[in-house]
């Protein structure tokens, strides 16, 4: 029986539902020799911003248990910088480039994404409202809902590209943000973001990171995404971005079940850079096994 | 760059707790260039999601073998390979030492492991000139009649004088300039812990010397992707900026290599 893995996310047409999630793949070229990214759902890139920015002092990150932390603090190399360093190369591939956009205001943010919409060859836009580790204001974006809606609709007046905020995890109601993303007009909604934490090296007393404090990614959060995932898909109609310490295809598909109708290897891609090619493998096996035809047969199939 | 399932052939402690794993990798160890690395997947420690980088202190057809120590729960979970196992590897990764430039003399200066980034650059430069080695004791300098197997003059100190000369590296290094160097210009490879580099490229800066410095950072992903493993180097504006120790480094000429000014410590961000 043959299985169709392709899908239509917020109107983007991807091959499979799997995705790379920001921050854990570069731009693209530096996985290049180890991927083929054309067998990919969708490469997102790492976050952008207006200007070039440097990013934080080192240590940046710190290996956990089960996990890492990072606070890299979204070095790039701005708009311009980005379209004429990598979209040459990544338009010669053939999977959807979504760019992941932060910025320092609701100008910033409409600005980017209005400068992103004459550019050929993207797909689509992951909005960035909850970096932890920007003291800029991105992250009191994410988790402030009026402000969180003013960015949206900001961002939304700005580009016709399909939207995907992308969700912090740490509000207090999911289904909130997600039925604001809902509203404002985003074309799907994409979580977790990595879940602020801290660690310290208890010899020297000093935090492990120089900004103290940073993200948390890798199988340490996946229960929770799972969970979040769960209640956001619950809230709405938009497709869900399920993203969280997915590196294997039975993590994916705990995200399918739960409600995401596609997935983002993220931390994963460091352990093995072939994780999403496993992962698009196993969940093809998967649905054959099960006798389905579609990813969409799966996605929400929680049994409760 | 290519990812591949290795085979340990052999794996043994050599001494002071340091290890030699040599390993079949066919698709990666022809490819390897003098000071470039490996990023290993350590088998059974599935807890740790970051791969950890080595250097390749040697390559024999398609053969590899890196030399490690004991420093912490990855390297401990790597000492239990066993002859038949395999890791899985990505390399050869990052930029490593150049060429000898014509008519130089090549200095190798190596800390404690550091060693093992030299030793191919040690085996393919045409010229063999003189090596100075530090470690904390005796049982931190490694491979001594390798080295001098292959040719060179190699000179020995150890903090704790149960080796050599007593002392640190520079100790043997500075009168050697000052007395054996001559009028020869040499060129400089280095490899150890960070004070040992800068005292070498502090030497280099002021006699004007050529001097290749082997970066040892935290490293994340190893292919340029994370960010994690940026040291600051000059613009060629004025300014700095970050480079990755992956791609652009781990080997760096001192001059691209940019110091903070004494007495300014670096400003960390705030949350």
């Amino acid at each position: 029986m043959h299985v169709d893995l392709s899908i239509n996310l917020g109107g983007i047409r991807m091959k499979n539902p799997v995705m790379t999630a920001s921050g854990t793949f570069g731009y693209g070229p530096e996985y290049a020799d180890l991927v083929n990214l054309d067998t990919l759902g969708a490469i997102v890139v790492k976050g952008i911003c207006l200007e070039p920015k440097t990013g934080n002092e080192p240590p940046r990150t710190a290996e956990v248990a089960s996990g890492m932390l990072n606070a890299i603090g979204l070095p790039g190399p701005g708009v311009d910088g980005f379209v004429r360093e990598y979209m040459p190369f990544l338009r010669r591939h053939d999977v959807p480039v979504i760019v992941n956009i932060w910025g320092r205001t609701l100008e910033e943010y409409a600005e980017v994404a209005a400068r992103f919409s004459d550019v050929e060859g993207i797909a689509g836009l992951e909005i960035n409202v909850s970096c932890p580790n920007i003291k800029e204001g991105s992250q009191v974006f994410g988790t402030h809902l009026d402000l969180f809606r003013k960015v949206l609709d900001a961002v939304r007046a700005a580009t016709p590209l399909p939207l995907i905020p992308k969700l912090a995890p740490d509000v207090s109601n999911i289904a909130d943000f997600a039925r604001a993303a809902e509203e404002s007009g985003a074309n799907a909604v994409s979580l977790i973001n990595s879940f602020p934490a801290m660690a310290i090296d208890i010899k020297t007393r000093k935090p492990r990171l120089a900004n103290i404090t940073g993200g948390l990614s890798g199988p340490a959060i996946r229960p929770i995404a799972v969970r979040l995932v769960w209640l956001a898909a619950r809230a709405v109609s938009i497709p869900v971005v399920g993203i969280g310490g997915i590196s294997s295809p039975e993590d994916a598909l705990e995200f399918l079940i739960a409600g995401a109708s596609a997935v983002a290897v993220g931390t994963a891609n460091f352990t093995d850079p072939g994780t999403a090619g496993r992962v698009i493998a196993g969940i093809e096996t998967y649905l054959r096994e099960a006798g389905h035809q579609r990813v969409d047969d799966i996605v929400g199939s929680l049994r409760i | 760059m290519k990812q591949e399932h290795a085979e340990v052939i052999e794996h043994q402690p050599i001494q002071g707790g340091y290890n030699l794993l040599v390993m079949h990798a066919p698709g990666i160890a022809p490819d390897v260039r003098p000071g470039q690395f490996v990023h290993v997947q350590v088998p059974h420690l599935n807890e740790c999601v970051l791969r950890r980088p080595f250097s390749v202190f040697k390559t024999e057809g398609q053969r590899l073998a890196i030399l490690y120590k004991d420093v912490g729960k990855g390297t401990r979970t790597l000492g239990n390979l066993r002859p038949g196992e395999g890791l899985n590897l990505i390399g050869p990764l990052g930029r490593g030492f150049p060429a000898l430039q014509e008519g130089l003399y090549p200095v190798l200066v190596a800390g404690g492991y550091g060693m093992a980034a030299l030793y191919q650059t040690a085996r393919l430069l045409p010229v063999k000139g003189t090596a100075f080695f530090g470690g904390r004791t005796g049982g931190d300098i490694l491979c001594v009649s390798e080295f001098e197997n292959l040719g060179w003059d190699v000179r020995i100190t150890t903090e704790d004088g149960s080796l050599g000369q007593a002392g640190r590296v520079t100790d043997a290094l500075d009168p050697w300039m000052k007395n054996e160097l001559g009028s020869r210009e040499p060129e400089l490879f280095a490899c150890g812990p960070t004070g040992m580099l800068n005292a070498v490229a502090d030497r280099a800066l002021e006699q004007g010397w050529t001097a290749w410095i082997s970066m040892d950072t935290n490293m994340g992903c190893g292919v340029g992707a994370c960010l994690t493993c940026v040291v600051k180097v000059h613009d060629g504006r004025g300014g700095w900026s970050w480079a990755r120790s992956c791609r652009e480094g781990p080997v760096f000429e001192c001059r691209e290599l940019f110091r903070e000014p004494a007495n300014v410590t670096n400003r960390k961000s705030m949350p």
